[in-house]
C-alpha cells in the first residue's frame, strides 16, 4: 500500500497524463470549466486528507486558508500588472504557499493543543474568524465591495487555468502519497490510533503534526489563489465558505478517509454529479436534495467509502474461496474426543 | 447418554483476513465446567464469540439442547440462557457499578425481580456491596472485572460463557472467581471457560479441551489434562509447576 | 554495597473526586534489578505508574528519575530519557502491521520525518522479534485483527526494539499462555543482563517470587512493604492484605 509499485506508478500515469491530454481533446468552455472545478476539489480534497484522513485531526477550517490564498492572490495583483503574457500570477503561487505554510505554524501549534472535538472547533472558529476580517478590513480586502483581478487575454482562456489546478492537484498527490511511505505517515497513522501511546514512545507528535498542518493549508492556500485568479472578482462569503468547506470534506468520506486515491475519486464523482444536479434542477432548489441523495445513496451501500468497502468486498471474496478449497480438508489431527461423563 | 447441551460441529469462522476456526468440534454437557485452553491465537476467544452470537460463522453447526443457533444475534442467543462475559473491559465507566450491574439486566420487564436478583448478586459479590455508588471507570481491572462477573449473573444464564475470568485479579481476587465459578456449577448452571491460568482453569473443570491452530486437538477431563505430560510441555508450562 | 536508585517516588499522591488513589507513595527502585510492584486490585498500582510515566499529573510528591526529578509529566520526554512502559490492556496501533507496530518506537529526529519509514535493519530486526513470539506469519497483518494475548505479546516486543534503562510493565503475563510466559521471562532475564532496569506490576506470584527482587508491596493507594521476596512473602502484614490464602 505504501511502497512503490509499478502498478501504483502505471495507475498515477495514466490519470494525470489522461488529465493533461484532456483539454487539447475537449476545449470547449463548459467541459474545461466544469473540469476546473473537479480538479480544484480533487486538489483540495487531497489536501484535506493529509491531515484530517491520515492523523484524525479533522478540521473545519481549512476553507479559511483557501480564502487567504484567494486574496493573497488578488491583493499582490490589484495593483502590480499581471505580466503581458497573464502568467505571473501563475508563477507567484508557490510563494503564497510557502507564505501561508509558514504563517500557519504558530496556528497551528495552538490549535493541535486540542484534540478531537475541540480541535474542530477551534478550526471552525477560525473560518468564522477569517471570513469577518475578510468583510472588515476594508483598507485590505475591500470589505463586502470585493476584490477583483485583471483578466488575463489567454486563446483558449480556461486552459491555463486548468492546467495549474492540475499542477497544484498533481503535487498534492505527490506529497500524500510520499508522505504514506515515509516516517512522517507512519507517525500520523498511529497518531489517529492511539495518540498518547505514541508520545510514549518519544516521537515528537507535535512536530508532526504542525508540519503536516503546515503542508496541508499551504496548498490549500494555493488553489485558493488559482481559483482568485480565474473568478476574476472574489467576495468575502464565497472566498471563505463553509460549503467549500464541505465540498473539500465529501469527497474524502465518500472516497475513504486516509486513501490515496479515494479523495480523487470522489470528488471526481460528486463535483460533475452537484454541477450537473445544478444545471438540471437548479431552478427548484430541488438540486441540493438530489445531491445529498447521491451521497447517501453510495455512502449507504459502501460505509466506509468507496474504495475500503471495495478492498473488504474483494478481501471477503478471496477468503470464501479460499474457504471452499481448504476449510474442511483441514483435518485436525486430533485425539478422538474424549467421552464425556 | 444425555443430549449435550451445546454441540459445536465443524466450526469455522473469521475475522476478514483469514480463518481462525477451521472445523473446532466441542460437546459440552449440561451441568459441567469445561475449560479451553491453548496458546495465544488458537481461536479460544472467538470460539465463545461464535457461540454468543457476536461473530457469525462461516460453516459448521451449533446448537444449543438441540436448537441450531450459529448465526443467530446476540440478543436471541442471550434469550436462550447463554450470557457471555468478554475478555475486554465492558462496563459503561461513566456510569456507577450499581447502574451498570442493572444494564445487565436491561431486557427484563419485571423491574422487582430485576431489583431481588441485584441484591441477591450483590451479596454474593463483595465489590458490588461496598462499591455501590462508584463510577465503574475509577475500579481498578480486577475490581471491574468481578463486576463484569457479577453482571451477568443478572440475566440467570444456564450457560455462562466465560473469556478469561482470571485475568488481571489478585490472587485473593482469582480464588473469588474460581470458587465462584464452582458454586455457579453446583447451582446447576454450566460453565465454558477460556483460561490462560490453565491449571486453575483445569483444576476446577470438569472437562477440558486444548486447542491449537483453529481446532480442538484434545479433549479429556481437567485432572487428566493436567496430568498429561506432553499438555504440561506445549501448552501449560514447567514453570508454574508450583501449586497455585 | 548500595546500588544507585533509577527511580524513587517520593510522598506521591493523587485523588479521583473523592477517592484517594495513591496516597502519599513512596518507595525505590534500584538500578539493574527486576523489582515487582505488588498489590490486591485496587490498590494504586497502575495509577502509581500513569503518575510516574507521565500520562497522568500528580496531586503531591515527587518522582525521581534517574537522577533528575520530573517535572511536567510528558511522556516523549520520558521516553527520551530511557523509560518505557506497557498498559494493562495492552494498547497497540490497530490499524498499523505488526512490523510498523514495532518500528515506530525507533528513535528518530526532525530531518528524518521525510526519510522512508521502516529500512532493509529495521524490518529483519523487527521479524526477529517477532518470530520469538510466534507472530512471524502475521507480520504483514493489521495488528487489530490479532487476538488479545497477541497484542500483549506484540505490545511487550515493542519494548525490545528500543534501548531503554527502566521498563515499567504492567501485568505483562495477563491473558499470556504459560508456556508463553516462559518466553517471556526469559527476555526479561536476558535484557536485565545487558543493563536494563524493571519494575513489573504482576499477579502471577510464582512469576514475582523467583523473578524479582526486590519486591515492593502496595495496598490502599500506599507501600505496605519493601524487600527481599522471602521476607514480603513472609510479612504478616501482606499475607493479610495480599497473599492470603
Amino acid at each position: 500500500m505504501r511502497r512503490l509499485s509499478p502498478a501504483g506508478v502505471a495507475r498515477a500515469l495514466i490519470v494525470f497524463g489522461l488529465l493533461l491530454l484532456f483539454p487539447f481533446v475537449f476545449p470547449q468552455h463548459w467541459i474545461l470549466n466544469m473540469a476546473f472545478f473537479v480538479l480544484m476539489y480533487a486538489g483540495l480534497a487531497v489536501s484535506w486528507n493529509l491531515l484530517g484522513g491520515y492523523s484524525g485531526y479533522v478540521s473545519l477550517g481549512h476553507v479559511a486558508f483557501f480564502g487567504i490564498g484567494a486574496y493573497a492572490e488578488a491583493i499582490l495583483f490589484q495593483h502590480i500588472g499581471i505580466g503581458s503574457d497573464g502568467y505571473v500570477p501563475f508563477l507567484v503561487l508557490p510563494l503564497i504557499g510557502i507564505g501561508v505554510g509558514v504563517a500557519a505554524v504558530p496556528i497551528a501549534w495552538v490549535a493541535m493543543r486540542t484534540r478531537a472535538m475541540t480541535f474542530a472547533i477551534v478550526t471552525l472558529t477560525l473560518l468564522f474568524v477569517t471570513q469577518t476580517l475578510a468583510f472588515n478590513l476594508h483598507g485590505i480586502t475591500n470589505g463586502s465591495q470585493g476584490l477583483s483581478m485583471p483578466s488575463p487575454t489567454f486563446s483558449l482562456y480556461e486552459r491555463p487555468f486548468y492546467l495549474c489546478v492540475l499542477g497544484i492537484f498533481a503535487f498534492a498527490t505527490l506529497v500524500a502519497w510520499h508522505v504514506r511511505g515515509d516516517a512522517l505517515g507512519l507517525m500520523l497513522f498511529a497518531i489517529r490510533d492511539d495518540e498518547d501511546k505514541v508520545r510514549g514512545l518519544g516521537v515528537p507528535t507535535t512536530e508532526a503534526k504542525v508540519l503536516t498542518f503546515a503542508v496541508s493549508v499551504a496548498m490549500v492556500a494555493m488553489i485558493g489563489g488559482v481559483w482568485a485568479y480565474y473568478i476574476g472578482f472574489i467576495y468575502p462569503q464565497y472566498a471563505v465558505d463553509p460549503l467549500v468547506m464541505i465540498g473539500m470534506i465529501l469527497p474524502v468520506f465518500l472516497g475513504g478517509v486516509g486513501t490515496l486515491w479515494g479523495p480523487v475519486l470522489g470528488a471526481f464523482i460528486l463535483v460533475p454529479a452537484q454541477q450537473w444536479l445544478a444545471y438540471e434542477y437548479g431552478a427548484s432548489e430541488l438540486y441540493l436534495i438530489a445531491y445529498a441523495t447521491v451521497f447517501l445513496g453510495i455512502i449507504l451501500l459502501l460505509p466506509r467509502g468507496i474504495i475500503p468497502s471495495l478492498q473488504d468486498l474483494a478481501r471477503g471474496r478471496r477468503r470464501r474461496a479460499g474457504t471452499g478449497r481448504t476449510g474442511s480438508s483441514s483435518t485436525p489431527t486430533a485425539e478422538p474426543v474424549g467421552s464425556s461423563s | 447418554m444425555a443430549t449435550p447441551l451445546l454441540a459445536i460441529e465443524k466450526l469455522t469462522a473469521g475475522y476478514g483476513r483469514g480463518e481462525v476456526l477451521r472445523g473446532v468440534d466441542l460437546s459440552i454437557e449440561p451441568g459441567s465446567v469445561t475449560c479451553v485452553i491453548g496458546p495465544n491465537g488458537a481461536g479460544k476467544s472467538t470460539v465463545l464469540k461464535t457461540i454468543s452470537g457476536l461473530l457469525r460463522p462461516t460453516h459448521g453447526a451449533i446448537s444449543l439442547r438441540g436448537e441450531s443457533i450459529a448465526g443467530l444475534s446476540p440478543q436471541a442467543v442471550l434469550d436462550r440462557g447463554v450470557v457471555h462475559v468478554p475478555q475486554e473491559r465492558s462496563l459503561f465507566p461513566s456510569m456507577t457499578v450499581w447502574d451498570n450491574l442493572l444494564m445487565g439486566a436491561f431486557v427484563l420487564r419485571d423491574r422487582t425481580l430485576v431489583r431481588d436478583r441485584a441484591e441477591a448478586v450483590a451479596e454474593r459479590f463483595a465489590i458490588v456491596r461496598e462499591r455501590r455508588h462508584a463510577h465503574a471507570g475509577s475500579l481498578s481491572g480486577g475490581e471491574q472485572k468481578l463486576v463484569e462477573i457479577a453482571r451477568a449473573m443478572m440475566l440467570d444464564p444456564e450457560l455462562l460463557l466465560m473469556d478469561e475470568p482470571s485475568m488481571g485479579l489478585d490472587p485473593k481476587a482469582r480464588h473469588l472467581v474460581f470458587t465462584t465459578i464452582a458454586k455457579i456449577n453446583e447451582e446447576g448452571r454450566t460453565v465454558l471457560l477460556v483460561e490462560q491460568n490453565a491449571r486453575s482453569g483445569l483444576a476446577i473443570a470438569g472437562h477440558g479441551a486444548v486447542m491449537e491452530s483453529g481446532v480442538v486437538r484434545l479433549t479429556g477431563s481437567g485432572q487428566s489434562l493436567l496430568s498429561n505430560p506432553e499438555v504440561a510441555r506445549l501448552y501449560l508450562g514447567t514453570a508454574g509447576a508450583l501449586r497455585k | 554495597m548500595k546500588t544507585a536508585t533509577l527511580l524513587e517516588v517520593r510522598g506521591l499522591t493523587k485523588h479521583f473526586g473523592g477517592i484517594t488513589a495513591v496516597d502519599r507513595c513512596s518507595f525505590a527502585v534500584p538500578a539493574g534489578t527486576i523489582s515487582a510492584l505488588i498489590g490486591p486490585n485496587g490498590s494504586g498500582k497502575t495509577t502509581v505508574f500513569n503518575l510516574t510515566t507521565g500520562y497522568l499529573r500528580r496531586d503531591a510528591g515527587d518522582v525521581v528519575f534517574d537522577g533528575r526529578t520530573v517535572g511536567r509529566p510528558d511522556p516523549m520526554r520520558l521516553y527520551r530519557r530511557g523509560l518505557t512502559r506497557t498498559f494493562q490492556q495492552a494498547r497497540i496501533f490497530r490499524n498499523l502491521t505488526l512490523v510498523e507496530n514495532l518500528c515506530l518506537g525507533v528513535p528518530r529526529g526532525w530531518p528524518a520525518f521525510l526519510r522512508r519509514d521502516i529500512g532493509g535493519n529495521e524490518r529483519a530486526r523487527a521479524m526477529e522479534i517477532l518470530a520469538e513470539f510466534g507472530l512471524a506469519e502475521l507480520a504483514g497483518a493489521t495488528a487489530g485483527e490479532l487476538s488479545y494475548g497477541q497484542q500483549k505479546l506484540l505490545e511487550f516486543a515493542s519494548v525490545l526494539i528500543s534501548r531503554p534503562k527502566l521498563v515499567l510493565l504492567d501485568e505483562p503475563t495477563a491473558g499470556v499462555n504459560p508456556v508463553m510466559v516462559e518466553r517471556l521471562e526469559g527476555h526479561i532475564r536476558s535484557l536485565h543482563a545487558r543493563g536494563i532496569t524493571f519494575l513489573v506490576v504482576e499477579h502471577d506470584m510464582n512469576l514475582v517470587m523467583r523473578l524479582c527482587d526486590p519486591v515492593i508491596v502496595m495496598d490502599h493507594g500506599t507501600k505496605l512493604a519493601e524487600g527481599p521476596p522471602a521476607e514480603v512473602q513472609r510479612d504478616p502484614a501482606v499475607l493479610d492484605a495480599y497473599l492470603g490464602d
